[in-house]
């Protein structure tokens, strides 16, 4: 029997997981700085437990368009890890870094944006899953990224999937980068009850 | 004046005419509308996972395709709905990542579907039309009074089925 029940995270795991998010965040930033060769701030990470009714709301609204970039996470630790960008910033983001005007909306997008925000999916990503690998002392693996620029609540039916078959909440942490722009992203790590106790036992729990 | 229910991710809801009801941003999650045309009594379920009977943690009924649609035909007779009519329309299904895994998570759209129309079969609902499948997220809305279901999607005409 698995040690963490979903429904019922107690303040500790809840704290360490947050933590996890946190540091992960910060890594991730730094990654953003030098690929876009700007300082980027961030903004603390929110980390919340929310009911599956509630995650659309919680990242504006259920129909927001929004950019998601999936990844399938193995080795030590098995499940998938989504990076959420709203449409806004995956727009400005993509001007910034292809050096081209903003485009009006994301469905605009050809084969070059959509691979551009494969990869910025994979660095951010990338930086967020080696904090976990190095705190842990885990390894971890994600599979070569998947993109879908589509209504969040659709995007997030993945995600929200993975998690109902162990509960009925979702673990969702929400950065905020910026520099001259604002970015809002979101992060969903989905590991499988077994990678959750691993991942806690590895951290002395 | 008639009002438009929402039914949110793994839920499931009763509605009468004059009222509409819907559900935002269907992914590989399937919507299911179902009706009593002669009462026009009816009711949408948006389940995530096709069968409560492969995991441990079932308790949330509208979760699953099973245990959903029993209990959503459940509160429409209890409503006032005849079994014998109810009829069907469903929607969503989609694999929205086009991503190959050891895990069958991908196409679980594809499982819930198949697992949707099954048990309608078995309960002797008739599924009058379905949109479901491909890759996109859809949002849609259902009609009572009528039995239209309106399917919205990103970039595509609105349809009606």
């Amino acid at each position: 029997m698995s040690k963490i029940d979903l429904n019922n995270m107690d303040g500790m795991y809840f704290d360490i997981l947050s933590e996890i998010g946190n540091i992960g965040a910060g890594n991730a930033t730094t990654a953003l700085a030098q690929l876009l060769n700007t300082k980027v701030d961030m903004k603390v990470p929110k980390v919340e437990l929310l009911e599956f009714s509630q995650v659309g709301e919680a990242m504006g609204g259920e129909e927001q368009l929004m950019a998601g970039i999936y990844q399938i996470v193995e080795g030590d630790i098995s499940g998938s890890i989504m990076f959420l960008l709203e449409e806004k910033s995956a727009i400005t983001l993509i001007s910034k870094l292809m050096g081209s005007p903003e485009v009006d909306n994301a469905s605009e997008f050809g084969e070059m944006e959509l691979s551009a925000l494969k990869e910025i999916g994979n660095i951010i990503t990338g930086s967020y899953l080696s904090s976990l690998s190095m705190l842990t002392n885990l390894k971890i693996i994600a599979s070569i990224p998947a993109i879908s620029i589509d209504m969040c609540g659709s995007i997030l039916s993945v995600p929200a999937i993975e998690f109902g078959e162990v509960g009925d909440k979702m673990l969702l942490i929400q950065t905020e980068f910026s520099d001259d722009m604002k970015l809002t992203g979101f992060f969903i790590l989905v590991p499988d009850l077994e990678s959750y106790d691993k991942i806690l036992s590895s951290l002395g729990m | 004046m008639s009002e438009m229910i929402k039914v949110g991710m793994a839920d499931l809801k009763l509605c009468k005419s004059p009222n509409a009801i819907t559900t935002l941003g269907l992914g590989s999650c399937v919507g299911i509308a179902l009706r009593d045309p002669t009462t026009k009594i009816g009711g949408l379920a948006h389940i995530m996972l096709p069968d409560s009977t492969k995991i441990a943690n079932n308790q949330c009924i509208a979760k699953f395709a099973d245990t959903g649609i029993n209990e959503l035909v459940r509160i429409m007779v209890e409503a006032g709905a005849s079994r014998g009519r109810i009829v069907a329309k469903i929607a969503g299904g989609a694999q929205m990542f086009a991503l190959q895994s050891k895990t069958d998570t991908m196409a679980v759209g594809a499982r819930n579907v198949e697992s949707v129309v099954k048990i309608l079969g078995e309960m002797r609902i008739p599924i009058l039309a379905q949109d479901t499948g491909d890759s996109y997220g859809r949002t849609v809305e259902f009609f009572p009074e009528t039995g239209d279901f309106v399917i919205k999607a990103v970039g595509k005409e609105i349809k009606k089925i």
